[in-house]
């Protein structure tokens, strides 16, 4: 029975990731809209528009290969395994002991990988602009997220994601700087990886200034679907991430009852409604940078983690 | 029943037969033909019996020929750590002489590869088995002039005259600080036997010079930066099967002597060793994937790569002594198996890359990747297996260089057990070098797989490329298989080391035979576990709904036609990304630091129809700052000594016996 109901939890909690990845992207761009005091588009757009580009005939480039046409679904499902492995509403989930966040972390990178490849392979200088840039990008974001990683598991003892939270959600850690730098730091890659303002434009198709849409300019019809489905997930996976580790109230723990999986999905909701609140808010008030200067920003973010761990050696010594 | 350690040298001296064999048969036909396959034979047997001597537990077994040193003979052991390092060089042997049955009949001159492949083989073979410093050094020499000379095939090549004599020096540099090591190792007694060495004790100060000098000889064989400068020019210059051997198996041999000497011959590790390997490491992890970053030669790159996972593999091997050094059992043991296993996996992703660039080098005779483009078209099955050791060299899941690096961070997020603040607060900043390492990995393998087998060929050499034989493809596909076994199988690998870590640092990891769904645990399930199984198998199960799905309710139209060119769509192949271009932005960033990175463009006036310029400006620090300094003081020095070439009979005698009185004189103050 315990099986039974574990595996009815995993599976709620990926096909709620799936489903409420799409509203999530519709609420940020709504929120970004009314902020600019425009009326914008309704919260199920993002539904509509996977729905029409499956609808829709794929053009593929005379010389695609398969590797083009089998990316979208790699992509697709190394994230989605990722989003699945991100605690949502509940810790201790079935599959949880797969994979830590080292290997999350790593499993967005073969989607990235596999992405960037797809830039690549039709042969004009908009995907090898945008993958090459892509792979800056990452190559930068990649340390800063380790020293993140390092600086939870300093705290909590372990990379197990639902571990990290359990012991953040039940014990108390009081108000920690480290943590508040680690938050920081997280927030600046997730910005990078997710594409989103100042490091990339969601919105634009302007080929100088953009990174990930350059890189999937060739893809059309239920291979964009897939793509942009991905991307969706990839946000609200890092909202969770955000959510589960430095924001754990009224998740629930493993084993308790069906209250406080109630709860603890109402909370998720609430959390998500204010991270893309948020989020949309800094987006408005920022503006894009340069290309050349994500570097610094993501350099930030790297010294914002190693500052963060070593303030936890500091702090543990006295 | 003969012992697993004379079968060992039976076969060794099969190798050198077949060497010899080779020699006879030159002229010969059949001869690529019956002495690849040979080799093949011989490293199939040799590998089963090390794989039955390593996993049946069976204690050390010993052998001493009366050859050598009079009154030593030559002493040849074989333990656990022995069996890995012949596991993994007559894997690497048998996948290249596969691959050498297909791709030896393109070579131009078989007669000048063939006596030396088997030879090579043999070499690396013995210097694992030597149990003795002098068999040790003679062996390891050997080992280098065979691969010296296979480097050397090619010779009227452009470039191979110099990296051969690169090699040599480096080589001869190398093989003086490893003998003066051994000479301090086996102290003012002068007892050879590694028996003797290990039973011996070392005083702290002699322990520190072999620690510099083993970095200085087997960090130059693996390729520690700064004594890397002859890989990438001798590994890409050997043909392409000799190239994936030097690359994934002799680097490995070298890190098989530096543990050889530091956790079994001087006992326990000091903590500040540990401190200059991790940092070492970490330099050149970063480095070699950054030079690897702004080359367009496909071998150079790959070599390029060698140096990096050498530094990733010299990481944890700090990291284990640091452990080591300060009781930390447990991380010790994860540290070295990371480490181990990352040795193996190296030599399985490097040599299926080396058979890729081979395959591609046969097909259209091009090294530059700016050249190349295209070739998933034209080489399918090349393209594919090379595409998976692009994937596992990434560090990605569901591939083996995934599980091994995420051993090695497993065991830096150990470091804060550590009492040595200096590697406290080292091992986080060690562990970020490490990150970046695998994300501009990530980086180098999309610029290279891109590039070669992606976008439109950008010559017609790519474009008229055909796949190659079945031999070859049948190398890399076994390799390209061990990368996913072992990617989603870790547990059997780790628990296959576990004997070696006993016998080098007296724990093991714990056992993962038993973990439920065959996932790895390196220390305890509620602090970090991993399972590739499940990973693959939610990601094959997830890409395949997704296809179902989309199969199911999608529209199944598709249609072909050009590429959106923003309104220009006319442009030529040579307008695509090139490696150069895919580069630009790591360059930009990290290379104007670390390389002196300039771009130059010459744009011309308008009007003129001559084409823009644009010219990279790159500085090797290593270069301008260590060896062209060496370089220039060895020239200025011969040039003044050249005087003595042209001096008269008289002053030649009475510089003979100016001599003679002031050692005499020396002589004399000195008793």
């Amino acid at each position: 029975m315990v099986v039974i109901s574990d595996i009815i939890v995993q599976g709620v909690q990926m096909l709620l990731v799936l489903l409420l990845a799409p509203l999530l992207t519709g609420y940020v761009r709504k929120i970004k809209a009314r902020l600019l005091r425009r009326q914008g588009a309704s919260l199920f757009q993002p539904y509509r528009d996977l729905l029409r580009l499956m609808r829709k005939e794929v053009v593929l480039a005379d010389n695609a290969s398969w590797l083009f046409r089998v990316t979208p679904y790699i992509t697709f499902a190394a994230i989605w395994v990722a989003a699945a492995l991100v605690p949502t509403f509940a810790t201790g989930l079935l599959f949880n002991w797969t994979a830590d966040l080292i290997a999350i972390v790593a499993l967005l990178g073969s989607a990235r990988f596999f992405l960037a490849l797809a830039g690549m392979d039709v042969g004009t200088s908009f995907g090898g602009i945008g993958s090459s840039r892509e792979v800056m990008i990452a190559a930068l974001a990649e340390p800063a997220m380790l020293l993140i990683v390092f600086c939870l598991a300093l705290v909590a003892g372990s990379t197990q994601l639902s571990t990290v939270s359990h012991f953040l959600a039940s014990s108390y850690v009081g108000l920690r700087v480290s943590l508040g730098m680690a938050l920081v730091a997280l927030f600046m890659v997730a910005i990078a990886e997710n594409a989103r303002i100042p490091v990339d434009n969601p919105a634009t198709h302007l080929e100088l200034t953009m990174v990930h849409e350059a890189m999937i300019l060739e893809y059309s019809g239920r291979h964009l679907a897939m793509i942009e489905l991905g991307a969706f997930l990839k946000l609200l996976l890092y909202v969770s991430l955000i959510a589960c580790v430095f924001f754990p109230w009224q998740i629930a723990l493993y084993g308790s009852g069906a209250l406080s999986y109630t709860i603890g999905a109402g909370a998720y909701i609430v959390k998500l409604a204010l991270a893309g609140f948020l989020l949309a808010l800094f987006e408005t008030a920022t503006a894009k940078m340069r290309v050349f200067r994500v570097p610094q920003f993501l350099g930030a973010a790297l010294m914002l983690g190693l500052l963060g761990t070593l303030l936890l050696f500091v702090s543990r010594s006295f | 029943m003969i012992s697993a350690v004379a079968l060992q040298m039976v076969c060794i001296a099969g190798l050198l037969g077949l060497a010899v064999l080779a020699i006879a048969l030159s002229r010969s036909k059949v001869a690529t033909t019956v002495i690849y396959g040979a080799t093949l034979a011989v490293s199939a047997i040799a590998l089963i019996s090390a794989a039955r001597s390593l996993l049946g537990g069976a204690g050390a077994t010993a052998l001493v020929l009366p050859v050598g040193l009079p009154w030593l003979g030559a002493h040849f052991r074989l333990d656990s750590l022995a069996s890995f390092f012949l596991i993994v060089i007559n894997l690497g042997g048998a996948s290249a002489s596969l691959y050498g049955l297909g791709y030896g009949h393109h070579d131009p001159a078989p007669h000048r590869v063939l006596p030396f492949f088997p030879a090579f083989l043999a070499g690396m073979n013995l210097v694992v088995l030597a149990d003795d410093a002098f068999s040790y050094l003679l062996c390891w020499e050997f080992m280098s002039l065979a691969s010296w000379a296979l480097v050397m095939a090619h010779h009227r090549e452009a470039g191979n005259a110099r990296a051969g004599y690169v090699y040599l020096v480096m080589a001869s540099f190398g093989t003086l600080a490893l003998l003066l090591a051994f000479g301090l190792l086996a102290g003012p007694a002068g007892d050879y036997g590694f028996a003797a060495i290990r039973a011996a004790q070392h005083t702290p100060s002699s322990a520190t010079l072999v620690l510099i000098l083993m970095l200085l000889g087997a960090g130059s064989k693996a390729g520690l930066v700064p004594l890397h400068v002859w890989l990438p020019l001798a590994h890409p210059a050997a043909p392409s099967h000799v190239s994936a051997l030097m690359s994934g198996v002799m680097t490995k041999v070298a890190v098989y002597g530096f543990i050889r000497v530091m956790f079994d011959l001087l006992g326990q590790p000091s903590w500040p060793a540990g401190a200059i390997v991790l940092f070492l490491g970490s330099i050149t992890a970063v480095m070699g994937i950054l030079y690897a970053l702004m080359e367009k030669d496909l071998k150079r790159l790959l070599a390029y790569s060698t140096i990096e996972n050498i530094g990733i593999v010299f990481v944890s091997l700090g990291l284990a002594m640091a452990f080591q050094a300060n009781g930390l059992k447990a991380a010790a043991a994860l540290a070295f198996t990371a480490a181990l296993f990352h040795a193996l996996n190296h030599s399985f992703f490097k040599s299926l890359l080396f058979f890729g660039a081979g395959a591609v080098l046969n097909a259209t005779g091009e090294r530059n990747m700016d050249k190349l483009g295209g070739l998933i078209h034209r080489m399918p099955f090349t393209s594919f297996a090379v595409l998976v050791g692009c994937v596992a060299i990434s560090a990605l899941p569901p591939f083996n260089g995934f599980v091994s690096e995420w051993l090695i961070f497993q065991a830096v997020l150990l470091s804060p057990e550590l009492p040595q603040w200096a590697l406290k607060i080292m091992v986080p900043a060690v562990g970020a070098m490490l990150a970046l390492a695998a994300a501009l990995a990530a980086a180098c393998f999309v610029k290279a797989y891109g590039v070669t087998f992606l976008g439109r060929p950008r010559d017609a050499a790519a474009a008229g490329a055909h796949e190659v034989d079945r031999f070859s493809l049948a190398a890399m596909f076994i390799l390209a298989a061990l990368c996913l076994l072992a990617g989603i199988l870790p547990g059997l690998a780790i628990d296959a080391l576990a004997p070696v870590a006993t016998q080098m640092l007296g724990s093991r990891m714990p056992a993962q035979a038993g973990q439920p769904w065959l996932s790895i645990v390196p220390i305890a399930e509620s602090r970090s576990s991993y399972n590739g199984l499940l990973v693959m198998a939610f990601i094959t199960a997830t890409a395949s709904l997704a296809v179902y799905v989309i199969h199911r309710l999608a529209s199944h139209a598709l249609r072909r036609g050009p590429a959106w060119g923003c309104g220009f769509s006319d442009a030529t192949p040579a307008a695509q990304y090139s490696s150069v271009s895919f580069a630009q932005p790591i360059r930009r960033v990290f290379g104007t630091l670390v390389f002196h990175a300039r771009d130059h463009v010459t744009m011309p006036p308008p009007g003129d129809l001559r084409p823009a310029r644009l010219r990279i400006e790159l500085h090797d620090p290593v270069w301008s700052t260590i060896y062209a300094p060496i370089a220039d003081t060895v020239g200025f020095l011969s040039a003044r000594l050249n005087r003595l070439q042209f001096l008269t009979i008289r002053r030649y005698l009475s510089l003979v016996f100016a001599t003679l009185v002031t050692l005499l004189l020396v002589l004399a103050i000195w008793s």
